[in-house]
């Protein structure tokens, strides 16, 4: 039986977090065994902020944004931990954790307070009707919520508020191309109406999972510039997902770096890339070629492999590949402690403080 | 310096378009449309481009896995002759697949997941004649040894490794043959940040000890500017820049490879910019647009671009262009 939604606290000053995940773990108990998918990540999103979210496969960054929007498939599941959220109309923080994925308050906080861009557009329109079409009935669905008197609006009026966010997002031709199928667009274009979809129902927080993987590097830059204006004028929090250091770089304001379901170090961007304290994240950073260094020799790496998540290694999970290993970093796993100004970061090399076992 | 290993001249790959019920030929996609380079004996031409530039195309007609529709492709053998890839017939191409191999970009999909990585890697042996199964595990084990891999690792399957370890059983597969020219299409595009590292550097260090020659395929500038001496950059089947690395980043001579080098992200929040951006989209080789192809985009684009189409030429000594204004602004 599904508890009913609890009401964690009553909070009216914008500093505090929009978004405020504790302790989140996710498990998927397969036939092979337990994978601890996300193992105890908190992180905050602060009104209007861009929080970077870095890691490589297997971290765990989708499948702690998809426990934030109730969308773990089984056998994936919340095991524990609390994101709570708050709501637009009242400043209370609700546990989304708590709701049913299935149940009326996650369908009305979905598209409409936590919108989602996905990775791939292409999978994300269904083919069979117009991308106007798609937006119109998410608008359809959620509109009312932040019209006068909670007035509901007509087809027309949805075509509209469609029409002008194409044009928003920059989309030329915009009353023509509501009309069009998703592929007959690009893969820019479509990618461009997949963030119109996304803000078409006003969200406060926007989700990006890897939004422009998929596609090439200078469309890429039109995309990015885009979500950077977008974001100054909406003044909507994003979590940006992605393992290019590059696009966090340019991106984010706050950084959380992961590493098989574990938030290794978290801080402001410059701090990060400029002064990162953990191990995993200077190597990251090091491994990577730019556009500036010494060419033709051989880079520094990560030595090792990411571990099969069947075999977690026990203590801090990095400490297989670790370039600083202790004897102690087998034994316990390191918590996420503050160990600079800003920064956080779970390593013994900068405190001593162990997770409980 | 020394006669180049590959030339390729004026080198074509058109598809025809099929329409209606009798699937008439209306049009072609201009895929590769005249690309020449060269390359030597033991240096890494990197070949960058967005997606559709003909880029994959290209390094398909010089492995003939396709046929190309027009140009030449001469190689250098191994004993000396020079032969044109472009034409030459099935049963004289047959004994030079061993001399040049390819790594794929998907080291998920290339591998058979049905073999062992013992007749995974040693296939290529068993075509080209190396019957004794002893004779061929001892080679695998060299190989495998070689690539970073422990050769106990023979007698598993794909699917027990990662996808650095796979792109690495490739690797092994493809130099089993001894090859001298080795394609890499996309080769670390699939892989983590960690891991793609450590691939580069595996390429570079096998590069040094076997004196292969790479054509180095990548839309990631960042990793083509790590491992290539020189960079082709294509757009629209066309090659548009081609030019030492350290110059060609420095002075891009074509405003399409400076504008793609202005779209990589810095990994340095400190280098943010938002100045020239490229508009617009890349237009499809089937409708190209009139004189120069990258007009529409262009910042610099004059009356004459949209008429006149420019030749790739010499603008100092080793550094190409097809650009009207490449030596007179910059880019």
């Amino acid at each position: 039986m599904p508890p009913t939604p609890t009401v964690i606290e009553s909070a009216v000053s914008s500093n505090e977090p929009l978004l405020s995940v504790r302790d989140l773990r996710v498990s998927f108990a397969l036939d092979e065994g337990l994978v601890r998918a996300v193992d105890g990540t908190s992180f905050d999103v602060m009104p209007g902020q861009v929080l970077g979210v870095v890691g490589e496969s297997g971290c765990g960054k989708s499948v702690t944004m998809r426990a934030i929007l109730q969308l773990v498939e089984k056998p994936g599941r919340i095991t524990s931990g609390t994101i709570r959220f708050r709501r637009r109309d009242s400043n209370e923080a609700v546990d989304l954790a708590q709701l049913p994925p299935r149940g009326a308050a996650m369908r009305d906080i979905r598209g409409a307070e936590i919108a989602l861009i996905p990775q791939e557009p292409m999978a994300a329109f269904s083919p069979v009707h117009t991308v106007g079409d798609q937006i119109i009935e998410a608008i359809l669905l959620h509109g009312h919520r932040w019209q006068a008197g909670g007035r509901k609006l007509s087809r027309g009026e949805a075509r509209d508020i469609t029409v002008g966010l194409f044009r928003d997002v920059g989309i030329s031709m915009p009353e023509q191309r509501v009309d069009a199928y998703s592929w007959q667009l690009s893969g820019g274009l479509r990618q461009r109406a997949m963030i119109a979809m996304a803000l078409s129902c006003k969200p406060r927080l926007l989700i990006a999972d890897e939004p422009t993987t998929a596609i090439d590097v200078t469309t890429q830059a039109q995309v990015l510039a885009l979500l950077r204006d977008l974001q100054a004028k909406y003044n909507t929090a994003i979590i940006f997902i992605t393992h290019d250091l590059g696009v966090i770089a340019q991106m984010a304001s706050y950084v959380v770096v992961m590493y098989l379901g574990r938030i290794m170090e978290e801080g402001p961007v410059d701090e990060i890339f400029h002064a990162p304290k953990h191990p995993y994240t200077r190597a990251l950073l090091q491994s990577i070629p730019s556009l500036y260094g010494q060419t033709r020799v051989a880079l520094p790496v990560i030595s090792g492999a990411l571990p099969h998540p069947f075999n977690r290694p026990p203590g801090c999970p990095f400490h297989p590949r670790c370039p600083d290993v202790m004897e102690r970093c087998s034994a316990a796993v390191p918590k996420l402690e503050p160990v600079a100004a800003n920064q956080l970061a779970s390593c013994f090399l900068h405190h001593d403080k162990a997770e409980a076992e | 310096m020394t006669e180049p290993l590959l030339d390729v001249r004026g080198l074509q790959k058109f598809f025809p378009i099929a329409e209606g019920f009798f699937q008439r030929v209306t049009g072609h996609v201009r895929a590769v449309d005249g690309v020449d380079f060269t390359l030597n004996e033991g240096e890494t031409l990197g070949l960058v481009g967005e997606s559709g530039c003909g880029k994959t195309t290209a390094s398909r007609c010089i492995l003939r896995a396709i046929d190309p529709t027009g140009g030449q492709i001469l190689y250098r053998t191994r004993d000396g002759r020079t032969v044109d890839l472009a034409t030459l017939p099935q049963a004289e191409l047959l004994p030079l697949r061993s001399e040049i191999q390819m790594i794929f970009q998907d080291p998920f999909g290339s591998l058979n997941p049905r073999m062992n990585l013992l007749d995974n890697v040693g296939e290529p042996l068993l075509v080209n004649g190396m019957r004794n199964r002893r004779e061929r595990t001892d080679r695998v084990a060299d190989l495998l040894r070689l690539v970073g891999l422990r050769p106990e690792f023979m007698h598993r399957f794909p699917h027990a490794f990662s996808g650095g370890q796979r792109q690495r059983i490739g690797i092994a597969r493809a130099l089993a043959t001894n090859p001298r020219l080795v394609v890499a299409d996309e080769p670390v595009s699939a892989l983590d940040v960690s891991v793609q590292a450590q691939v580069l550097n595996l390429l570079l260090e096998l590069q040094s000890r076997l004196k292969l020659t790479f054509l180095f395929v990548a839309h990631d500038l960042s990793v083509v500017r790590h491992i290539s001496d020189r960079v082709a950059v294509m757009y629209v089947g066309q090659l548009v820049e081609l030019a030492p690395t350290g110059e060609i980043f420095a002075q891009p001579q074509h405003p399409y490879t400076a504008a793609l080098m202005r779209a990589v992200p810095a990994a340095d929040p400190r280098v943010r910019r938002d100045d020239g951006i490229l508009g617009g989209e890349v237009p499809s080789p089937a409708k190209p647009p009139s004189g120069c192809y990258f007009h529409p985009r262009c910042r610099h684009a004059t009356d004459r671009c949209k008429v006149e189409a420019p030749a790739l030429r010499e603008i100092t000594p080793g550094h190409f262009s097809r650009c009207h204004y490449a030596g007179e602004k910059v880019f």
